[in-house]
């Protein structure tokens, strides 16, 4: 095709362009939609009960995969401090998935039953209490402000219509498993779990 | 990855190689051609239609003869696991043994030796500082004094032993501490009576009156934990009240808001977490921390 044609046909261009950008996608990313690999979850994983769930919802709210990724690479310098590296079926319930891509903070794939919920509470109400040398932002109206539990059935009804598996009674029950939670107890209970399914010496 | 999944990245693969090979030949003037024009003016500037220089179509091509060899090595086409067997995990595993091969033998000597002797090893104090730095550092802080609620490591005051045994056994399952909440039991007037006996335990100004009142309170309800005299008990983890070190604060209020609501500390277990070699070097750092510096004198006094 004569290259002239193609550069004064802008429509022609228009498509050729789409198709050329379009084989990294269609090769790198379609097949992993469905692969067993990466579509199976790990032993064991359970959907977020609604209280993770909203504690979830807290974390991306105040923009911690910001700064925090979620995904700790086979490489042995980052094995050696995070734990065992993050596999695909880890995430297959996470709806959208927290990867991030920027660690100003530590990354916290596996992060769960690290610390204890006294210290994550500390932590939160203000980072220097017991790390001096930290720059995380304060976080201390999550002290104060409850749950939303009205919207929580909601949520999980739409996580179900794409496909985690909720059963009736988790929905019919979220509303009352969130009512008057503060935001902090479920922004930890959420922490306390990530990547405790894999637990892997260092 | 199913058969058809393996195809479609074979074909589209293969596809777009082929295709960038083709749209980059079939565009190719030989620059001896008669350099024409793009028939495009702008205020009297035409655009030229030079055919691309020959340096630059013989890298392009060169990165497609690349990616064939590539393909071939390494995976890429669908299930076809390339000449070499290369994977992320593989690399990751090789990297990791020969890091095992490389300092596990160093850790294994040291894990024969008892605690006390290796303490103040330069190595072990640059490896303990490491571990501490990732694991613990957190809580303790990075220069081992603690913080509220989190302990000291650096005082010599323990409150579940400072044996290496003890300090090893809260690094491999952790501590839960279980101070209980007294508000419904002893209520406003107790708390406050109570509070003003733990001060004077501690030889500080407190209301005679009060603290004799709260010292029947205390032999009621304390002494199981934190013995006759206050000064605790390691196999509970109940801290000395008499020696002015406070996990949480030593101000009327903060001791009266504590047996209030009781304490809950706990220190997570590090068993699942790091490997045995390193929870014995981590103990000597710990306990080093708390002795004199010189060997000899540490080993005659124990």
């Amino acid at each position: 095709m004569k290259h002239d044609k193609i550069e004064r046909t802008p429509s022609l261009m228009i498509a050729l362009i789409i198709v050329a950008i379009s084989f990294g996608t269609l090769v790198e990313l379609v097949p992993l939609a469905f692969s067993k690999s990466t579509t199976t979850p790990i032993e064991g994983l359970e959907p977020y009960s609604a209280l993770e769930l909203e504690g979830r919802d807290i974390y991306i709210r105040e923009g911690c995969h910001t700064c925090h990724s979620q995904m700790i690479r086979p490489l042995r310098a980052e094995t050696e401090r995070y734990g065992h590296y993050s596999v695909a079926g880890e995430f297959v319930y996470d709806r959208p998935f927290l990867w991030g891509s920027k660690r100003t903070g530590p990354d916290l794939a596996r992060v769960g039953a690290r610390y204890s919920d006294e210290w994550h509470r500390a932590h939160l109400y203000n980072p220097r209490d017991v790390i001096p040398e930290s720059n995380m932002p304060a976080f201390p109206w999550l002290f104060n402000d409850t749950i939303d539990a009205e919207t929580t059935p909601v949520k999980l009804a739409t996580l179900r219509k794409l496909g985690v598996p909720y059963t009736d009674a988790d929905i019919a029950g979220a509303e009352a498993a969130v009512k008057d939670v503060r935001e902090i107890d479920a922004l930890i209970a959420y922490l306390q779990q990530l990547g405790t399914l894999i637990q892997a010496r260092r | 990855m199913s058969d058809f999944w393996s195809g479609w990245i074979i074909l589209l693969t293969s596809a777009q190689l082929i295709a960038l090979l083709w749209v980059l030949l079939g565009n190719r003037k030989k620059p001896k051609q008669e350099i024409k024009t793009t028939g495009h003016q702008y205020d009297g500037l035409e655009e030229l239609d030079t055919p691309l220089p020959t340096w630059w179509v013989y890298l392009f091509i060169s990165t497609i003869v690349w990616s064939v060899g590539y393909l071939v090595l390494y995976p890429g086409m669908g299930n076809y696991q390339g000449l070499l067997g290369w994977t992320s995990t593989g690399q990751y595993d090789v990297r990791v043994a020969k890091a095992e091969d490389q300092y596990r033998a160093m850790r294994d000597r040291y894990l024969a030796l008892p605690i006390e002797e290796i303490a103040f090893d330069p190595k072990v104090r640059k490896m303990g500082r490491r571990l501490f730095g990732n694991n613990c550092a957190q809580c303790h802080g990075s220069d081992a004094y603690g913080a509220h609620g989190f302990p000291n490591l650096a005082d010599n005051d323990w409150l579940y032993g400072g044996t290496p045994e003890a300090i090893k056994a809260t690094l491999i399952h952790g501590r839960q501490a279980a101070m209980p909440a007294w508000q419904a039991i002893l209520g406003d007037t107790g708390i406050k009576e109570t509070t003003q006996y733990v001060l004077s335990l501690n030889a500080r100004e407190a209301n005679p009156r009060d603290a004799a009142k709260g010292a029947l309170h205390f032999q009621t309800y304390c002494i199981a934990c934190h013995g006759p005299d206050g000064k605790g008990n390691q196999l509970m983890g109940a801290p000395n009240l008499t020696n002015g070190i406070w996990l949480y604060g030593g101000t009327a209020d903060q001791i009266a808001h504590t047996l209030r609501n009781g304490r809950n500390g706990k220190m997570p277990a590090f068993s699942e977490t790091l490997t045995e070699d390193k929870i014995h070097i981590l103990t000597a750092w710990v306990y080093g921390l708390n002795r004199s510096s010189s060997p000899t004198a540490t080993a005659a006094n124990f």
